[in-house]
């Protein structure tokens, strides 16, 4: 029985694989991830009917009650939450999946260590590996849910409108804490000898991975917290792994591993798109000027038309690009995008979408965000194949994107995002650019491109601009 | 240590290290168009703690071991739950604009 019950288990380490290799190819990617919810599946019943041949009384209370519960909210929430609020929903459950983590080691220190009242060290009672492991889970897994906290609240743009919070002496402090959970982990594995003291640094050390996880994650700017979400992923496959250390399981050590593995790629791959290094982002304060943020954003010679101008010139229009940004998802306007695009190619115009890698809040955002209004899988072209064809387009048209159409990337050094690659929205013959004001983006800064001869804004909700150029076009 | 079992943790720690090579292995080249899936359900496998909250629930009573285990179990299954019908959600919208075209 035994045997059988670790054959499931490694069955569900290689489906695992199997389906996170599926969920990276367009075509199988659906299958993938049924693949790896099987892989779970496969993982909680075999630990279930593993842990019943050991354990001869027990007890599926808390199991069930835990199971029941999660599920039930997991449920709700997922099928709830709106397209447009997906990276909130991937940050918040990330969260939960590292405050479990660092619950399920310390559940397993009261369990192991308190409860049988033993006398000694942690390290003495539980061995030298499971101590260290222990405390890293606690520190892994706490810092991934505060930081998930506030990569949520300021992706919803709560906390600050998701501006970088810089406090003085961050780098200090940060290290300081650091260094303090060191010596307080420590402490807790090695020195503590008492049970009064251990509980009591464990808790510090709980405390501690808190407070860190909160000022890590505030001096980084909303712009950036794909990154940073996809980085707390990471961590939280770490503290999985580390809690599988701590209880000796290989499927939940691998689990956590592939998990922290992948989301180290995602972040690397996030980091290329910008044009900057992991360290730049994590450093934060990006977007932060020293001259003030007002200093430098004021405009000269903007234009700015209407819906009905707009719809005048795009009826001649033979080649429109969408330039898709977090705008979009924000006004809900990925259905009347379509619309207009669909009325364009009924009058003759070539239409497609330009898909900057880090638009929006998430890579992949506007993809998921445009595949929901049915807009055709080809229309969506990624950013090296457009740019080159921006100079042939007679019309583009910007909704809700900023900093990703900057040239300003290309031209001034002493720009924040200065070689950062940008979409070539400039070169085409005329750019409409659909926003609620000139308020500057996530980067903090002026954009050129709104004085450029070129360009005219159309200001208003991205929406119910749309549907204005919509109305307009039909009753040419 | 030679001619010795290998410790429980060095056991581990292999197999920690090998599962790294094989996760940057298996997700090195990944279209931009599934980043934010591909997130989502590396997210939900990042759940599978929920099997060593298992393992710290174990028992019905209401002692502080238990309490937290249950706790993480319901955290780590909002994770899983949550995660992985996330995903299909965002996945089940490439599927349908496919059968469209």
């Amino acid at each position: 029985m035994n045997t059988i019950v670790n054959i499931v288990l490694l069955l569900s380490a290689v489906l695992f694989i199997f389906g996170l290799k599926q969920l990276s190819k367009v075509k199988t990617a659906r299958r993938g991830n049924t693949i790896a919810a099987v892989a779970m599946l496969l993982a909680m019943v075999g630990t279930l009917l593993e842990l019943q041949l050991k354990i001869p009384g027990m007890n599926y209370t808390w199991i069930v009650g835990g199971l029941v519960i999660g599920a039930v909210i997991g449920a709700v929430f997922a099928i709830r939450v709106a397209m447009t609020s997906m990276p909130e929903m991937v940050a918040l459950f990330n969260g939960f999946g590292g405050l479990a983590s660092a619950i399920v080691a310390l559940s397993i220190f009261w369990k192991r260590v308190v409860e049988p009242e033993t006398a000694g060290t942690v390290a003495a009672v539980l061995g030298t590996p499971p101590a260290v492991t222990l405390g890293l889970s606690i520190l892994v897994g706490g810092i991934t849910f505060t930081g998930s906290i506030v990569a949520l609240l300021k992706l919803q743009g709560t906390l600050k409108k998701g501006a970088p919070i810089l406090l003085p002496g961050r780098h200090l402090l940060n290290i300081l804490l650091g260094i303090s959970a060191i010596g307080v982990g420590g402490w807790f594995g090695f020195g503590a000898t008492e049970l009064s003291v251990s509980i009591t640094s464990i808790i510090g050390l709980t405390a501690i991975s808190l407070v860190l996880g909160v000022l890590l994650v505030i001096p980084i700017g909303g712009a950036d917290m794909p990154v940073v979400v996809s980085l707390l992923n990471s961590y939280s496959g770490i503290a999985a792994s580390m809690a599988g250390f701590v209880i000796n399981d290989p499927l939940l050590i691998i689990a956590g591993a592939l998990v922290g593995a992948a989301g180290l790629i995602l972040t690397q791959i996030m980091c290329v798109a910008m044009n900057r290094s992991l360290a730049n982002v994590l450093v934060g304060g990006f977007g932060v000027q020293e001259s003030g943020p007002q200093g430098s954003s004021e405009y000269s010679g903007v234009t700015s038309c209407g819906p009905e101008e707009a719809a005048m010139l795009l009826e001649s229009a033979q080649s429109v690009i969408f330039v898709p940004g977090y705008g979009l998802a924000v006004a809900q306007a990925q259905h009347t995008v379509r619309e207009l695009a669909s009325l364009l190619e009924a009058n003759g115009a070539k239409v497609t979408y330009a898909i900057h890698p880090v638009a929006g809040r998430m890579p992949g955002h506007m993809n998921v965000l445009l595949a929901e209004a049915d807009v055709p899988y080809e229309q969506l072209v990624e950013m090296d194949v457009i740019n080159p064809e921006f100079k042939n387009t007679d019309v583009s048209i910007v909704v809700g994107a900023n900093d990703v159409v900057n040239p300003v990337a290309h031209k001034d050094p002493a720009s924040p995002i200065y070689g950062m690659p940008i979409l070539n929205v400039h070169h085409s013959r005329s750019v409409f650019i659909i926003k609620r004001s000139l308020s500057p983006g996530y980067a903090g800064i002026k954009n050129e491109l709104f004085e450029y001869d070129n360009a005219m804004m159309v200001f208003g909700d991205a929406k119910k601009v749309l549907q204005g150029m919509i109305n307009e076009f039909k009753e040419l | 240590m030679e001619g010795q079992m290998m410790g429980p943790f060095l056991v581990g720690l292999y197999v920690f290290v090998l599962a790294i090579f094989v996760g940057f292995e298996v997700i090195t080249k990944v279209p931009p168009t599934l980043h934010t899936p591909l997130m989502s359900g590396a997210n939900a496998i990042s759940g599978i703690t929920v099997i060593g909250a298992f393992t710290a629930a174990t028992s019905g009573d209401a002692s502080m071991a238990s309490v937290l285990g249950g706790l993480a179990v319901g955290f780590a299954t909002i994770n899983v739950v949550g995660g992985f019908l996330v995903t299909d959600r965002m996945l089940r919208m490439f599927g349908k604009k496919r059968k469209a075209s």
